[in-house]
């Protein structure tokens, strides 16, 4: 397969950074979206060119490293998948493909595709923990958890943190990324004794880093990777409004 | 308490809560309105405006009203100003998400309402309060504001039908996704009445929709 690759390049943080075209070729249906950019920088190494930065880790669709906004989507067109589960079979041959990097002000561009998402670690690092002592692992049903809130709870669990949400959304808000922790925390037993503290440090990192507000658009549920629902954002306000009256 | 409203989950409550609070002052709106319509005199419509203007429980409710109205258009572009700032530079490819599509031009649909409330208000509210330019009629040797001459008078000129019929479509757009984002934010969400709550949505848009152009289509046709 042949495509034609209209990707943002960026020399470092503060450049102004510009858009370049290149062509690969011969690309197996099967190679996938980061292999594919790999074929690419071998190329580009070979002509003494400098690479295409982009961030990668497992390849696996699990550690949240790699996110690519792919022709107006994070993570391309497929549902439910990262950028590294994304295959060249999912486009035709001859397409051109735009690759731009997350977009946001709290998300600065590094270089090229990569930006720097330190912000989230920011506001797990404001409240995104159990720090009550829970000691060793304990018997499997020694705490009696309702299935529900167990499943909920799993289902947030599940954010890997790639930023896909706050990329797709039209302000830039990282309420879905805060939900799914605070969510994922509130609804467990040893995660609820610090609830009321944990939303309100997280909600007001996230204030101050700049991120949007929610306006329940749900591009961001629409664009997880992990499929994180924004009835979790429910539960943040939830959570929010009754720890500020309360 | 205090500082639940500095953040951006407390400014979106003032804007779920007035939204709600509008949505509930629509539908008194819309009953008054249809009693022009209803009846072959206009005297329940006048009877009902003058009720409004003078009732002392309805004065009090009317700075809430507007002092909602305010909030609600004063948080809208605030929030909103600072959301295209947390975005810096955009995308090359707008994005395409599968997103409810009414959601995303909130601001556009809003922009359209306010203009069509400042014509709305100078038309009949400002008039009737203030510059005095209404006619009266008198109902058992009362005097009242012939209010309901005034709409009709405005109904029979077809660009402000044509006008007033597309502000409403607009305020369509708004509530569809407005009705359910307020309860979305005030963080009511259940696996049960969600999708209720959103068909109740649709509903209500429908019925404010039809309701409000339907007065406007009968007078020029029928009056």
């Amino acid at each position: 397969m042949n495509f034609t690759l209209k990707i943002w390049r960026q020399e470092s943080a503060k450049s102004k950074g510009k858009f370049v075209v290149y062509n690969v070729s011969n690309i197996s249906p099967d190679c996938s979206f980061l292999e594919m950019l790999d074929i690419l920088n071998q190329q580009l190494i070979d002509k003494f060119e400098k690479p295409v930065c982009f961030d990668h880790d497992c390849r696996e669709g699990i550690c949240g490293a790699c996110g690519l906004y792919i022709n107006g989507r994070p993570h391309g067109p497929d549902e439910d998948i990262t950028t590294c589960q994304l295959h060249m079979r999912r486009f035709k041959d001859g397409d051109t493909i735009v690759i731009e990097p997350w977009r946001g002000r709290p998300f600065p561009v590094i270089k090229d595709l990569v930006v720097d998402r330190n912000a989230f670690d920011k506001i797990i690092a404001a409240g995104g923990y159990i720090s009550v002592s829970t000691g060793g692992v304990p018997d499997a049903n020694a705490i009696p958890i309702p299935r529900e809130d167990a499943d909920l709870a799993m289902d947030a669990a599940a954010c890997i943190g790639c930023g896909a949400c706050v990329a797709a959304c039209k302000n830039t808000s990282a309420m879905l990324f805060v939900a799914a922790k605070v969510s994922q925390l509130a609804r467990l037993p040893q995660g609820r004794i610090e609830a009321k503290e944990r939303v309100i440090k997280m909600v007001a990192k996230m204030d101050e880093l700049g991120f949007g507000s929610c306006t329940n658009t749900g591009a961001c549920e629409a664009e997880c990777p992990k499929n994180i629902s924004i009835s979790h954002i429910a539960k943040l306000n939830r959570e929010y409004i009754k720890a500020k009256i309360f | 308490m205090n500082s639940l409203f500095a953040s951006s989950i407390g400014k979106k409550l003032i804007m779920s809560l007035t939204g709600l609070f509008l949505i509930v002052f629509l539908m008194v709106h819309l009953g008054i309105n249809l009693s022009l319509i209803f009846y072959d005199s206009r005297e329940p419509f006048n009877k009902a405006a003058h009720f409004m203007s003078s009732n002392v429980l309805i004065k009090i409710l009317e700075i809430i009203l507007f002092g909602g109205f305010f909030l609600h258009m004063f948080y809208g572009l605030y929030l909103q100003i600072k959301n295209w700032i947390a975005r810096g530079r955009g995308y090359y490819k707008a994005n395409y998400s599968q997103t409810s599509f009414f959601s995303k031009y909130m601001i556009h649909t809003a922009i359209i309402i306010t203009v069509f409330l400042i014509i709305h208000l100078t038309d009949f509210y400002f008039k009737a309060k203030f510059f005095g330019e209404v006619p009266e009629v008198y109902y058992d040797g009362k005097p009242y504001h012939d209010l309901g001459i005034l709409v009709i008078e405005k109904f029979k000129i077809p660009g402000f039908v044509i006008f007033y019929i597309a502000c409403f479509l607009f305020l369509a757009f708004q509530l569809l996704h407005g009705f359910w984002s307020a309860f979305q934010t005030l963080g009511l969400d259940h696996q049960v009445y969600t999708p209720v709550i959103k068909i109740l949505g649709i509903i209500y848009t429908a019925l404010i929709t039809i309701g409000f152009t339907a007065i406007p289509l009968y007078v020029y046709y029928f009056m």
